[in-house]
C-alpha cells in the first residue's frame, strides 16, 4: 500500500504540510465543509450529477492529443497534450468550480465568493453559479484586472460582481486575503470556492479530488494510445491545481516521473519571480503550512510572472510534500521562455496555449530533445491562450527587455533552453 | 502568576471593567510606540496589545491593514519589537501581549521567539491564525517560558470549541464580538450578551471583548457582561491621522473610554 494513499490525514496534513491555520471564526465552516464533502463523496447521486455536468456541460472527457509536429520539431520523446483548454470556459478550472458549486448548493449556501488571478477561476466560478443559480462575487487584484480585462467582462456578463483589490501587491495573493475577509464576515450563508490546492484543509484535498479527473482520464487514454504508462508528466504550478490533478492518479506508479514548472519571471536571480518550490522556504500563508516566498522574518515577498495565474507566493501543501519525498521535481521557466513556447505550440500544433501551461511547454521543449523517441511525455495543457493574446501582442511589440538588465546566461533560468537549436526555429 | 493573570484578578477584586488597548507596533515607527505605551497606561489602559505587522493580515479590516503597512514601511520587525519591549520594561510593568499572525513567529523560530519574548518582558501571545487545533507545538513552548497563550472565541464557536479553547488557553479568552474583520463600528452586535453567556458557561477564564468596540458606551455595556473591553481600530485610526504627534489625542481618547468604566 502506498504511503501517499491516505493523504491528507484527519488534520489535513501532508506530512508536515497543510493544516488549518485560520482565524477561529472560520474553523466551524471548515469542519462543516469537510463533513459535507465526505458525505457528498460517498453519495452516488451527487457523483452522478457531477459526472453529468462534467460530460454534458463542460465537455469531458477532454482529448489526449498526440502532438506530432511538436514532437518532430523537438526531435525526441513523444509528446501528448491533455487538452484541458477544450473544456467549457477554456481551462481546467471548471472541474473544481462545478464540483464546489454543487457542494455549496447541497450545503444550502446561496452565496459564493472566489478569488481569481488570471480570471480563469473567476470565470469558471461565475459560470457554475449562473448555471446553478447561485449569487457570485469575485475578488481580483487590480493589476490582474488590467492584465485580464476580457475575463473581468466575462465574469460580469455571467452575472458575477467583480471586486478590485488594491491592497498589497494587487494580485492573486491579495485577492485571496480579501476573499478570506469576506468569508470571515459572511461565513454562515457563504461558500468560498478556492480555485487552487492551496488554503486550509479541506481545500487542498477537495480541489485535488475535483481536479483528479484530469489524471484519471489521461491514464486511461495513454494506456489506450501507447499501451503503457507515460515516462513523464509535466504541468505548470502556481497554486498547483492542474498539476496535482494530473499527478495524483499516477502517484503510485513509480516509473512515471512528475515535473512541476513554476514561474521564474524575469529570472530567479532577479528576485522577480514566483518560483515558490524552487526558491522558497517553509512558511504559513492562507491557512496552510507549505513552501512560501518570504524574507528572513516571515514577511511574504512580492512576486512576478508574465502569467497572472502563476503569480502567487504560496503553493499547495501536497506539492511541498511531493517535493520533499522526491515524488515530483520542480523547476522554473522564465517569462521569455514561456513566450517562446507560447509561439512554438501555436505554430506547430495550431493550438494557442494560455501563458500558464506555456511554462510547462517551455520545460518540455528542453526536456524532449534529450529523450529517446520511445519515451512518452504528457503535458497538461491546462488552458487556452485567448485571454493572453492581447498581452502577448503588446509584450512582443515592446520587446522582452523592457525592464530587465542584461542577463548572465548561466543564471537565466533553471532551463538550458537558450541555444537549443531545436527550439526557436 | 503572570502580569496578565494578576491584572484580571485585580480587576475582578475591584469590580472594574478592564480596558485593553491595541496598537500596531511600529506605527508610524517604534520610537512612537515606545512613547505611546506608558502614555496609554497613564491614561488608564490595563493591558496593551502590540500588533506585530505582517504583510497579509487577512483577519484585519482597512484601519489595521493600513497601520500594518505604515509599520512595515518604517522597517518594523519582530526582533526590533522585542528590543523595544525590553526598553519599555525599565519604565512600566503594564501587561503586554503580542498579537500576531503565525508566520513571523514560525519563521523566526518558535523556541527563539518564546525565549526572546520572555527575556524582553512580553507576557503572552495571541496568534490570530493559530486555532487550538494547530497550537499543539506553540502552546507548550510558550508555557515553558511563562507566556500566556490567548485564544479567540467567536459567534461561530460551538460549545465543543469553547471547551477546546478554554482547556488550552491561559490568561484570558478573547471574545470576538461579531463575525468579520477588525474595525470600529457604531454599535455592539445585538447577540453579544448571548454569546458571552455561552462562553461563560464553558470557561472560568476572564473574558475580554473586542472587534468593533470603539466608544465609551461600548466599554460600559461590555463591563456588565465581561471582564474587559478591547479597543483597537479606533485608536489605530487616531495614530493614522496624527502620526508621530498621536500621543496627546490618543491619551485623551483613552481617558474618555476609561471614565465610564
Amino acid at each position: 500500500m502506498s504511503v501517499l494513499e491516505n493523504l491528507p490525514d484527519a488534520r489535513g496534513r501532508f506530512g508536515p504540510y497543510g493544516g488549518r491555520f485560520v482565524p477561529e471564526t472560520l474553523m466551524p465552516a471548515l469542519e462543516e465543509l469537510t463533513a459535507a464533502y465526505e458525505a457528498a463523496r460517498r453519495d452516488p447521486e451527487f457523483q452522478a450529477e457531477l459526472q453529468r455536468l462534467l460530460r454534458d456541460y463542460a465537455g469531458r472527457p477532454t482529448p489526449l492529443w498526440f502532438a506530432r509536429r511538436l514532437t518532430e520539431r523537438l526531435g525526441g520523446a513523444r509528446i501528448y497534450l491533455k487538452r484541458e483548454d477544450l473544456n467549457h470556459t477554456g481551462a481546467h478550472k471548471i472541474n473544481n468550480a462545478l464540483g464546489q458549486a454543487l457542494l455549496a448548493k447541497r450545503m444550502g449556501k446561496p452565496r459564493i465568493i472566489a478569488e481569481t488571478g488570471a480570471g480563469q477561476h473567476g470565470v469558471a466560478t461565475a459560470t457554475a453559479c449562473a448555471l446553478l443559480d447561485l449569487q457570485c462575487e469575485v475578488y481580483m487584484g487590480v493589476e490582474d484586472m488590467e492584465r485580464q480585462r476580457l475575463n473581468v467582462f466575462r465574469m460580469r456578463l455571467l452575472g458575477a460582481q467583480v471586486h478590485g483589490v488594491a491592497t498589497g501587491s494587487r494580485t492573486l495573493k491579495d485577492a485571496m486575503n480579501e476573499a478570506f475577509r469576506d468569508w470571515v464576515t459572511n461565513v454562515r450563508a457563504t461558500h468560498y470556492v478556492i480555485g487552487s490546492v492551496a488554503g486550509a484543509h479541506p481545500y487542498p484535498m477537495l480541489v485535488r479530488d475535483f481536479q483528479a479527473i484530469i489524471g484519471q482520464e489521461a491514464r486511461a487514454q495513454i494506456l489506450a494510445a501507447e499501451g503503457r504508462l507515460p515516462d513523464y508528466l509535466v504541468a505548470c504550478v502556481g497554486g498547483g491545481s492542474n498539476a496535482i490533478g494530473l499527478f495524483h492518479p499516477f502517484r503510485d506508479d513509480p516509473e512515471v516521473r512528475m515535473i512541476g514548472v513554476e514561474a521564474a519571471g524575469e529570472g530567479l536571480y532577479t528576485g522577480r519571480h514566483a518560483a515558490t518550490l524552487v526558491a522558497g522556504s517553509l512558511g504559513v500563508l492562507h491557512g496552510a503550512r507549505s513552501y512560501l516566498l518570504q524574507d528572513d522574518l516571515g514577511q511574504v515577498l512580492p512576486t512576478h510572472s508574465i502569467s497572472a495565474g502563476l503569480d502567487y507566493p504560496g503553493v499547495g501543501p501536497e506539492h511541498s510534500y511531493y517535493k520533499d519525498i522526491g515524488r515530483a521535481t520542480y523547476v522554473a521557466a522564465t517569462d521569455e521562455e514561456a513566450l517562446a513556447a507560447f509561439q512554438l505550440l501555436s505554430q506547430t500544433e495550431g493550438i494557442i496555449p494560455a501563458l500558464e501551461p506555456a511554462h510547462a511547454l517551455a520545460y518540455v521543449a528542453c526536456l524532449a530533445p534529450t529523450l529517446p523517441p520511445d519515451q512518452v511525455v504528457i503535458v497538461n495543457l491546462s488552458g487556452r491562450g485567448d485571454k493572453d493574446v492581447e498581452q502577448v501582442e503588446r509584450y512582443l511589440a515592446e520587446g522582452p527587455s523592457r525592464h530587465s538588465s542584461p542577463t548572465p546566461d548561466a543564471e537565466r533560468s533553471t532551463l538550458p533552453l537558450i541555444g537549443n537549436p531545436h527550439y526557436r526555429g | 502568576m503572570s502580569r496578565i493573570s494578576d491584572c484580571f484578578t485585580e480587576l475582578r477584586a475591584a469590580g472594574r471593567t478592564g480596558l485593553v488597548i491595541y496598537i500596531c507596533a511600529g506605527d508610524p515607527d517604534l520610537e512612537t510606540t515606545r512613547r505611546l505605551v506608558p502614555a496609554l497606561e497613564a491614561a488608564g489602559a490595563d493591558l496593551i496589545e502590540l500588533g506585530v505587522p505582517f504583510t497579509d493580515p487577512l483577519a484585519d479590516g482597512p484601519s489595521i491593514q493600513r497601520a500594518t503597512e505604515r509599520a512595515l514601511a518604517s522597517g518594523t520587525t519582530l526582533p526590533a519589537i522585542l528590543e523595544m519591549v525590553a526598553e519599555l520594561r525599565r519604565e512600566t510593568q503594564v501587561p503586554l501581549l503580542l498579537m500576531t499572525y503565525y508566520n513571523p513567529v514560525f519563521r523566526y523560530g518558535m523556541e527563539r521567539t518564546a525565549a526572546e519574548a520572555r527575556a524582553a518582558g512580553v507576557d503572552g501571545f495571541l496568534i490570530t491564525d493559530l486555532p487550538p487545533e494547530e497550537a499543539g507545538e506553540w502552546q507548550p513552548i510558550a508555557a515553558d517560558q511563562g507566556l500566556e497563550t490567548i485564544f479567540l472565541l467567536t459567534p461561530t464557536s460551538t460549545p465543543e470549541r469553547i471547551h477546546l479553547a478554554s482547556r488550552l488557553a491561559s490568561g484570558f479568552i478573547y471574545c470576538v464580538s461579531r463575525m468579520g474583520v477588525t474595525g470600529a463600528r457604531a454599535a455592539l452586535p445585538p447577540d453579544l450578551h448571548d454569546l458571552l453567556r455561552r462562553i461563560r458557561a464553558g470557561t472560568d477564564l476572564p473574558v475580554a471583548v473586542g472587534f468593533g468596540v470603539s466608544q465609551p458606551e461600548h466599554v460600559r455595556q461590555i463591563g456588565k457582561w465581561a471582564d474587559a473591553a478591547v479597543v483597537g481600530s479606533a485608536v489605530v485610526n487616531l495614530i493614522g491621522d496624527h502620526g508621530r504627534t498621536c500621543i496627546a489625542p490618543v491619551t485623551e481618547f483613552v481617558q474618555r473610554l476609561r471614565q465610564v468604566s
